[in-house]
């Protein structure tokens, strides 16, 4: 079971908060910013597991995280995920949001926090791991952006 | 209508959406606060609007400021007004806000119920998409509960994409209304054969993660899971099932075997490392769950350590990490494998990786031995004082000592070495691991009488140099070693080269500021000091010394009489007195030196941690019952926390104490000094008691400028455990010349060459020898100590957490089900799991099924014993050694009575007794359902013995309830199997200078035994065909078990099979509690046309003496499309002498004795025209009668077999030209007729 996913930039600032255990908001900030405390402390050449962690706690659980560029994607997973897995997956994740995005940059998750919401709504979903497929999820992406844009449609003609 | 709108839509391109906000946001960065509360003010605003958009542009807003930490929780109710919006847009926003703003107390989710619903069942595919996800992250037990079915129907909805949704969300489903599990999960196992790959994925996502918390639920999966491993191309879905094999094998071993070869391919075709990282930590659980009795799996541990090697190799530090925590798994079952890696992981101490030298370090407790302890140890107190964080160094602090005290300190080959390194480590600054240093100090100078000496001497350096450590007394951990050097100094005083100095250093003021458990050891230890100096000083005649040791105590010592801690009062007061009535004696020139000494006579001997446990409790004494009436509340001790310290001094005080003491104690001192004060005979403290020690002219009373360096002060003095490293070096190497001048001798005297590798290699372990000849005091435990066998058993073994009390059960209401301990069957236990009545009839239910499972428990045990057996047997044969066999291997030559063995595991159907609620009878059949199913899948055992025919028809039980082609496929594979294994016979051949002899059980074999089974029929008709077989109770002399065969001959189905049998006084059948003496048991099983199952009975006889009959009967109902019908099938039960036997091992020399005892009654029979070979004969006699083979010799051979009773049967069975004479020994001679007579009926059957 994955229980976090938490992207932030270099400076700690979050982009995106999918916590799939209930944790009061200032509570949630606090995750966020121990769990950058952790993970910005760290080269770009170790691994990428992060045990401890005492907030989102238990020694059953796991950060695993990716840096890229000026983002943080962490992953707070139990031990029935495969480390290796999940690494895969975030880098799917970001390829997707590549796709959908047309060469994502950190611009693209601040303005559109929603737009990545929907996206990872088709990757994990309610901590478990949905599909990881990125031709199937771009797909299903799409559909649901093109019956938006069909929504949005009559209301100009009006 | 239409005007409505577009106004709407000029407002809201006036309003704010989500990118504005965001923009604002960034550029107001100096008043943020202020902004967005200006924001929230206008979003309130919007959300009074009637219109939809503006509606659902405020809540989107909402949602980002959630993530910036804002409490969005007042907007639930318009978050759920947006959701239940007819447009997937704003649907699919007021979905987002509320998954990510709602949980369990947001009390509107109740007015989603509907709305959900309507969602889920909506035609627009994404609407339900939507609802989905989002109930996923918010569901409540209401939810669940109300939406369980709808979301089920889901599952086979026509589209994947929803399919999938609504298999995943299920988890959470059972999560939050575990009921919900039951009926779900017949359509839940059909998804993980969907054709979409994506369905069949979640489907695995979600069984694997139930699996995980409850795996005994789920091995009737496995075959399933099996098929899905070996097709599926998907590595997502073949890493989880590979995990829950994992979880899975330790409560199967034969699926771990199954498992090796699927897993092994796997590791050597994948690319994909993720995969391959699985497979070998599966196929590591699996090794671990086989690790007793699987010899041959050498090549696949070597594979895996080969492969983690290569990871560990890799540049990548992710497969670094992994390697190494696979490593870690490996170390503790096969730690040869890994140790020789020790170069690699001492490498991965060096690296730059926090999380790896982590990793590495957990493997360093397996690496060490005596060579290289100092080596490593060495290489470790370097990253000591390398290390930045405090928690890495407190790590490595922890690691050393593990490392050097593991196993009674068995690598330590030189103390003075290990008492240098704890000293050195002293010199940490902010650890919290001085107790641990301090306690090891203690072990060590108690246990090894020949460090003392340095030990004392190190220890007053490090007293003497004490406000090193106390730079910042309270919070710093590490001047708890000053109790330990405090206390060493003081015990072994005599070692000491100059106690007055050291005693000096004991009494300074300093030590006042020291915790005061640590000082209330420096006052008792003072005192023995004290001791010591006066002994030193008598007989001379100059007796300043000893006056001045006097004086320096009655100086000093007022200062702790002052203190607020009660221990340290106490004490000091004591011993005060008495010092000042030394001085007295003193004075007088009167020799004291004897009595102050024997305060302190007689020897500390460390007891061992258990050994308070072991003192057995005499009789009549309650230890719960109160003494007195339970004291007030505020007086109640409770445990100390740091038990470290209990064994030497059990009653020093915390710190935690004092504070509470400390009005007690002002109480007290005011009563004492009022009592002291009416005591004429108490002897006054001076008046400026305060003062005292602030006048007292001395050293310490020029001031003391603290230094306070970060870098610790290398005092001279203090060892350098490097010194102990180069030196340890040189012996070696000495020891080493030596030892090659003495082999040179020894190989010139032989003459034989072979091998410079002695000389050349490095030494072995036992070359070795401690620099010091080191004798360890072993703990001292009570004189009558209980012995326990749980003694010697590793509180990490695996196999403890399957050892689960189940005789408390027995006796209803002795200990209740904890919840935790409940088995519901195919339930998942969440925590706010809601109690249902159900539940408790659940828990009786398993407590009724209790004797079924201790019976397979015991079976397993006997057959780790079996496999164990096998291997030495082949150990034996290599020796060729006159030895004897275990009684198993007449079984093993025989293999079939190995197989009921595996039957009884497989279907775990012993005695189930009858159920009577409908909700019980479901869940037997469950388990019943449940538990053959792994048996299919692992009817292939790699170390199956030779077959018999017979074997095949009961192969078919197993198999034929799960009737699949795949099944079939592998008894084929089995057969296969079968005819490379005939050789297997062939190991015991044992011949001994000319002279045949055959040890024990074994026979050699010119030619194949003929098939052979105990199982003889018990009754048959037209529908069913019931065999039977009789064995004792290792473990009760007065039961047997019956295992019995029902197999279905007809095409009809079985089912209701009951089982009943009119006991008699000496035998009855054991019916569950409750039921009575005339009820039949169930059989917890159906038939379907053509399959046989085994169920075993489990009887009581009083006397085992004679043969006996039991009339019994079987009942069952005969269903088929058209009709049932109730059928009877009556039999007789024969329970023969023999069936009391046990095979049992025998040495020849007891045999010995025991023919030459003269208890015996002696008996004997022939048998005419036996037309077989000699060792078919015995082994028919092995077989059938339960004998063992003690000893042959041509055509003579002794036999041996016990009764459950504990009867001894001896046999001496001769051969010459078809006549066998059978010579028997007994000392019951009614059972030894019997058993003669049954022998003959064998023989003349054939």
């Amino acid at each position: 079971m994955i229980k976090a996913i938490l992207i932030f930039n270099n400076h700690g600032k979050p982009r995106l908060i999918r916590f799939y255990q209930y944790f009061a908001e200032d509570m949630q900030q606090q995750i966020i910013r121990e769990t950058f405390h952790l993970v910005s402390k760290r080269d770009d050449n170790v691994c990428n597991f992060l045990e401890g962690g005492s907030l989102i706690g238990g020694s059953d659980y796991k950060l695993i995280y990716r840096h890229y560029a000026t983002l943080y994607f962490v992953f707070c997973v139990d031990s029935s995920e495969s480390e290796l897995g999940i690494l895969d997956l975030i880098q799917v994740f970001v390829e997707t949001l590549d796709k959908c995005f047309e060469n994502v940059c950190e611009l693209d998750l601040i303005f559109h926090m929603d737009k990545v919401h929907y996206i990872l709504q088709e990757v994990v979903m309610g901590g478990m791991v949905l599909e990881t497929n990125m031709n199937e999820i771009i797909a299903q992406v799409e559909v649901q952006n093109r019956l938006e844009k069909s929504e949005s449609l009559p209301f100009i003609l009006h | 209508m239409a005007l409505k709108i577009v106004k709407g839509s000029i407002d809201r391109m006036f309003d704010k959406n989500l990118q504005d906000l965001v923009r604002g946001i960034r550029n107001h960065k100096e008043d943020e606060a202020k902004y967005i509360s200006t924001c929230i003010d206008e979003i309130k605003q919007e959300l009074k609007q009637d219109n939809i958009a503006v509606k659902a542009n405020a809540v989107c807003k909402l949602t980002y400021l959630q993530m910036l930490g804002y409490d969005v929780s007042w907007a639930a109710f318009n978050i759920v007004e947006v959701m239940s919006s007819s447009k997937f847009t704003y649907k699919r926003i007021g979905y987002l806000a509320a998954s990510q703003c709602f949980h369990e107390s947001t009390d509107v989710i109740m007015l989603t119920t509907n709305q959900i619903r309507k969602d889920l069942s909506s035609p627009n595919q994404y609407d339900t998409g939507v609802a989905l996800t989002g109930l996923s992250c918010f569901v409540t037990p209401d939810l669940a509960r109300d939406l369980a079915n709808d979301i089920m129907t889901l599952m086979s909805h026509t589209k994947p994409y929803i399919r999938k949704k609504a298999v995943l969300i299920m988890y959470k489903v059972f999560l939050k209304y575990p009921e919900s599990l039951r009926p779900a999960f017949p359509r839940l196992k059909e998804k993980l054969e969907d054709p979409d790959p994506g369905v069949q994925s979640a489907a695995v996502n979600v069984i694997c993660e139930l699996a995980r918390r409850n795996p005994k639920n789920y091995l009737s999966l496995a075959p399933l899971f099996f098929k899905l491993m070996t097709s599926s191309t998907n590595n997502w879905v073949l890493i989880k099932i590979i995990k829950l094999f994992g979880a899975l094998t330790p409560l199967e071993p034969r699926l771990g075997k199954k498992l090796i070869e699927p897993l092994t391919n796997l590791i050597h075709s994948t690319s994909a490392m993720s995969l391959l990282y699985e497979c070998v930590n599966t196929v590591i659980a699996v090794l671990i769950s086989l690790s007793s009795g699987m010899p041959n799996h050498s090549a696949s541990i070597q594979l895996c350590v080969q492969k983690l090697r290569i990871l560990i190799e890799d540049s990548d530090q992710n497969l670094k990490y992994l390697g190494l925590l696979a490593m870690s798994k490996i170390l503790k079952t096969h730690p040869k494998s890994v140790q020789s890696h020790k170069d690699l992981i001492l490498q991965c101490l060096d690296d730059k990786d926090e999380s790896i030298r982590l990793r590495a370090l957990d493997l360093l407790y397996g690496m060490v031995s005596k060579k290289n302890l100092m080596e490593i140890v060495k290489k470790l107190m370097l990253h000591v004082d390398k290390a930045e964080g405090t928690t890495y160094r407190d790590e490595l602090l922890t690691k050393i000592i593990d490392i050097c005290s593991q196993s009674n300190y068995q690598y330590i080959t030189n103390f003075e070495w290990y008492i240098s390194i704890l000293v050195e480590l002293t010199r940490l600054e902010g650890t919290r691991h001085g107790h641990l240093i301090a306690s090891q100090m203690l072990d060590v100078a108690i246990r090894v009488k020949a460090i003392r000496v340095f030990a004392v001497a190190q220890m007053a350096t490090l007293l003497d140099n004490a406000h090193m450590l106390t730079g910042n007394t309270q919070r710093n951990g590490i001047c708890e070693v000053l109790y330990a050097a405090a206390w060493i100094c003081g015990e072994f005083s005599e070692h000491l080269e100059n106690p007055m100095e050291t005693l000096e250093a004991m009494l300074r003021p300093k030590v006042a500021t020291l915790p005061g458990h640590i000082q209330a050891v420096y006052v008792q230890n003072a005192a023995k000091l004290f001791a010591t100096v006066l002994k030193s000083q008598e007989g001379n005649t100059d007796s300043t010394t000893a006056q001045e040791a006097s004086q320096l105590m009655i100086d000093r010592l007022p200062l702790f009489v002052q203190s607020a801690n009660l221990e340290v009062q106490e004490r000091a007061s004591c011993i005060l007195q008495l010092v000042k009535y030394i001085q007295k004696l003193q004075q007088k020139d009167v020799e004291v030196s004897e009595e102050v000494c024997a305060l302190f006579a007689g020897e500390l001997n460390p007891v061992a941690p258990k050994a308070q446990k072991k003192v057995p409790i005499p009789d009549g004494l309650d230890l719960d019952a109160w003494i007195n009436e339970p004291p007030s509340e505020s007086e109640s001790e409770d445990e100390q926390p740091k038990a470290i310290f209990s064994k030497e001094e059990p009653k020093h005080s915390r710190p935690r104490h004092t504070e509470v003491d400390e009005k007690e104690l002002a109480r007290r001192r005011e009563a004492r000094k009022q009592e002291q004060a009416n005591n004429p005979f108490y002897i006054k403290a001076s008046p400026s008691s305060q003062k005292v020690y602030q006048e007292t002219p001395g050293v310490e009373h020029i001031p003391v400028v603290q230094i306070d360096l970060s870098v610790p002060l290398k005092v001279p003095g203090l060892p350098m455990s490097d010194q102990y490293v180069k030196l340890e070096e040189e012996r070696r190497q000495k020891e080493r010349a030596e030892k090659k001048k003495k082999d040179k001798k020894k190989r010139k005297e032989k003459r034989s060459g072979r091998g410079k590798k002695h000389d050349s290699g490095p030494e072995s372990e036992e070359d070795i020898t401690p620099a010091h000849m080191v004798d360890i005091v072993t703990e001292e435990m009570p004189e009558n100590a209980l012995p326990s066998d749980d003694d010697e058993r590793d509180p990490a073994d695996p196999h403890k957490a399957l050892d689960i009390d189940l005789d408390n059960l027995e006796s209803a209401g002795k200990r209740p089900l904890a919840d935790s301990e409940k088995l519901p069957v195919r339930s998942h236990r969440a925590a706010e799991v809601l109690k249902s009545p159900a539940e408790d009839e659940e828990g009786e239910n398993v407590s009724s099924l209790e004797p079924k499972k201790k019976s397979s428990k015991e079976k397993r045990e006997k057959k780790k014993d079996k496999d164990k057996d096998r291997k030495k047997s082949k150990e034996e044969k290599k020796k060729k050694k006159h030895k004897h066999e275990e009684k198993e291997e007449a079984d093993l030559l025989c293999g079939q009575a190995d197989e009921p063995a595996f039957q009884s595991e497989e279907t775990n159907e012993v005695v189930t007794p009858p159920t009577s609620t409908s909700a019980d009878e479901a869940a037997t059949v469950a388990a019943a359902e449940a538990a053959p199913a792994p048996g299919a899948i692992s009817v292939t055992t790699p170390d199956s013995e030779p077959e018999e025919p017979k074997d095949t028809e009961m192969e078919e039980t197993k198999s034929s309830k799960h009737k699949k082609k795949k099944q079939k496929r592998e008894k084929e594979d089995k057969e296969k199997k079968k005819k490379k294994k005939h050789h297997h016979h062939h190991h015991h051949h044992g011949d001994k200078g000319g002279e045949e002899s055959v040890q024990n059980g074994t026979v050699e074999e010119e030619e194949p035994l003929p098939p052979m089974s105990n199982y003889c029929l018990l009754a048959e008709n037209s529908y069913i065909k019931v065999a039977y077989d009789i064995q004792g109770n290792l473990q009760d002399g007065s039961q047997v078990v019956v295992s019995v065969i029902f197999e279905n001959k007809c095409d009809s189905f079985l089912k209701s099979m009951e089982f009943n049998v009119l006991d008699s006084l000496n035998s009855k059948l054991q019916r569950p509690e409750g039921s009575g003496p005339h009820d039949s048991l169930t059989i917890p099983f159906q038939l379907p046309p053509g399959v046989s199952n085994e169920a075993r009975f489990v009887f009581t006889v009083q006397s085992i003496i004679m043969p006996q009959k039991l009339k019994g009967t079987l009942t069952f109902i005969v269903k088929n499309e058209e009709s049932s019908t109730h059928e009877k099938l009556d039999f007789k039960l024969h329970f023969t002498c023999t069936s009391y036997l046990i095979t049992t091992p025998c040495y020849s020399d007891a045999f010995a004795k025991l023919l030459e005892s003269g208890d015996l009654k002696s008996s004997s029979i022939r048998l005419e025209g036996v037309n077989m070979p000699f060792h078919h004969l015995l082994a028919r006699i092995c077989f059938h009668h339960h004998f063992s083979v003690v000893e042959r010799i041509d055509s003579c051979a002794s036999m041996y077999s016990r009764s459950i009773q504990g009867h001894h049967v001896c046999l001496l069975v001769k051969i010459s030209s078809q006549t066998v004479s059978v010579d028997a020994k007994c000392d019951e001679p009614t059972l030894l007729g019997n058993v003669l007579d049954e022998i003959k009926q064998t023989f003349s059957q054939c």
